[in-house]
């Protein structure tokens, strides 16, 4: 990406240009949240302002056009994804409410005392405590593969783990924390081969680098759409039609039934029968012009840049004495967690925010990890396609400032 | 001094500065000067728990007049937990719990209590009033 075209990017995001404390912002805090372009704000403007009405109900003119722009939203999202086919993309509030949903109706329909569920020791909170309580409810065990000292995971552990009262598996395709890439392809091969189906948390994932859920052949792919420049509070759940098929609905209510009488109600079909309720269908629009706006730019060359970033970003943070960085692994994406000596992350976040420096720092929601790293959390950098060179040089220097002053 | 005076003294100390940094770089002073915790008052049931930091307090209760101690892993909060316990300690418990605590919004440093730092000092705050009524009910 050369700079004329950084800066044309840039332009796009409104919010690069906040003061923080009088300082030119520095938002390195991506892996939370993206920010939003222009057209994603205005997508939803247009949305309230221009064709608000209650989708596939209406017979009047402004439902349907409502209606349509929700269901061209699915496709353009299973276009994204590369899936099969458009009923398989499930709407939900989020990345947390999908693999809720899957850990509830999966469970439900497929899972029995005595099963075990596999996830990571480096997954994110909402890929642990959703199976947790499926393991309180069903009496299930949870395995959980461990990683090496650069946070990779063991891979011979994992297989070993694999077995027949294995009922899923599922890992995060990057994580939060570390940075890692996952070999999610390599280990979904390895679960069917004893027919046994994985969920990917693509969260971290589809931001950064190109996801093509036929060639994984995931059996469910889930992301948010905040952390791909879209709106808060939607998210989807990519399944293939033979499981969504063949689990219950997660929440009853309109839009999923096809009859209902006192007696008995009959289920609508994919993905309705998922989507319990008035659906965000501003949303959805909202986060198909997300989608097309980081398709424009192309994925292969957000990669790219990011990748520049990391590797700029690492080696000059490695300057700083007594500099840690945590999650080493070969394949990362653009996050770096840090430590410095004995200095507490909360510290080094709170002077650095008054540096007009925007880093996350603690245990990123992943207080498992965290604690097997024997840390009391880390600073975490995470880069997204609008950030600069320059910036990770003023975010540096602030660096080292802040560190003589806590030193 | 009455609790009011201390407070107002450390308003006073964190105005003659403009920029953050010089305030944060006095906090972090503040911090650095605090008394450690013993190790045998870092105890579960003394330990505050928050999602970013962890605070240590323990008070004691001699002639009317309630004493803190406290820690934390992170300086900057070590720095506030410095100011908390000069400001309530060695004043009665009925002086602590009707005093409303002020200096901490006006000097600027209101952010570390917000519920979404979740760095334990909110927190202390409470467990610093709780002892003081518990205190007050032994008098009773």
């Amino acid at each position: 990406m050369n700079e004329q075209e950084l800066q044309h990017i840039r332009a796009d995001f409104p919010i690069l240009k906040e003061k923080i404390y009088n300082k030119d912002l520095i938002y390195f805090d991506n892996g939370a949240t993206t920010q939003k372009p222009r057209c994603v704000v205005e997508k939803i403007e247009q949305g309230y302002y221009h064709l608000n009405a209650n989708i596939h109900r209406g017979v009047h003119y402004l439902s349907q056009k409502a209606t349509e722009a929700h269901e061209a939203a699915r496709t353009t999202v299973a276009d994204f994804l590369h899936a099969d086919h458009r009923e398989e993309i499930v709407f939900t509030r989020g990345t947390t409410e999908a693999i809720n949903l899957v850990a509830t109706s999966f469970g439900e329909a497929f899972c029995k005392s005595g099963d075990e569920i596999i996830v990571s020791v480096m997954e994110h909170h909402s890929n642990i405590v959703p199976w947790q309580m499926l393991c309180e409810r069903k009496g299930l065990k949870l395995q959980v593969i461990p990683m090496n000292v650069q946070g990779e995971l063991d891979l011979d552990v994992y297989k070993s783990l694999l077995n027949e009262r294995t009922k899923i598996v599922s890992i995060a395709h990057v994580s939060n924390v570390l940075g890692t890439i996952n070999p999610v392809k390599e280990m979904i091969q390895s679960a069917h081969a004893l027919n046994i189906p994985v969920m990917i948390d693509g969260a971290q994932a589809v931001p950064h680098i190109p996801v093509n859920v036929m060639e994984l052949d995931a059996d469910f792919y889930v992301f948010s759409a905040h952390k791909i420049y879209g709106p808060t509070g939607i998210g989807v759940l990519y399944g293939k039609s033979s499981w969504l098929n063949a689990i219950p609905p997660y929440q009853g209510g309109g839009e999923m039934i096809s009859t209902v009488t006192f007696e008995k109600t009959t289920y609508n079909e994919l993905p309705f029968k998922f989507e319990a309720g008035t659906p965000d269908y501003i949303g959805s629009t909202a986060l198909a012009e997300a989608l097309r706006y980081v398709q424009t730019i192309g994925l292969e060359k957000i990669a790219a840049h990011e990748y520049e970033l990391l590797t700029y970003a690492t080696n000059r943070l490695l300057e700083i004495e007594n500099m840690r960085i945590i999650g080493t692994a070969k394949h990362k994406s653009s996050v770096i967690s840090f430590l410095v000596g004995n200095i507490h992350p909360y510290d080094l976040g709170m002077l650095l925010d008054k540096l007009g420096i925007a880093v996350r720092t603690g245990h990123h929601c992943a207080q498992p990890l965290i604690d097997s790293l024997e840390i009391p959390g880390t600073v975490r950098a995470s880069f997204a396609f609008y950030n600069t060179k320059q910036e990770i040089d003023i975010f540096i220097e602030a660096l080292k400032r802040v560190v003589t002053m806590l030193s | 001094m009455t609790i009011n005076e201390l407070q107002d003294e450390i308003i006073e100390e964190f105005s003659q500065f403009d920029d953050w940094m010089d305030k944060y770089a006095l906090l972090i002073d503040l911090g650095n000067s605090l008394e450690p915790l013993d190790n045998k008052y870092k105890t579960p049931q003394n330990i505050i728990e928050g999602c970013q930091s962890r605070v240590w307090l323990n008070a004691e209760y001699n002639n009317g007049m309630v004493t803190y101690q406290g820690e934390s892993d992170a300086v900057l909060v070590k720095g506030i937990v410095s100011l908390l316990i000069q400001v309530l300690t060695s004043h009665s418990p009925d002086e602590i719990l009707n005093t409303e605590l002020y200096f901490i919004d006006k000097t600027g440093l209101k952010e570390h209590l917000s519920p979404t730092r979740s760095n334990g000092l909110l927190a202390m705050i409470k467990q610093m009033k709780m002892y003081a009524l518990a205190f007050k009910s032994v008098d009773n």
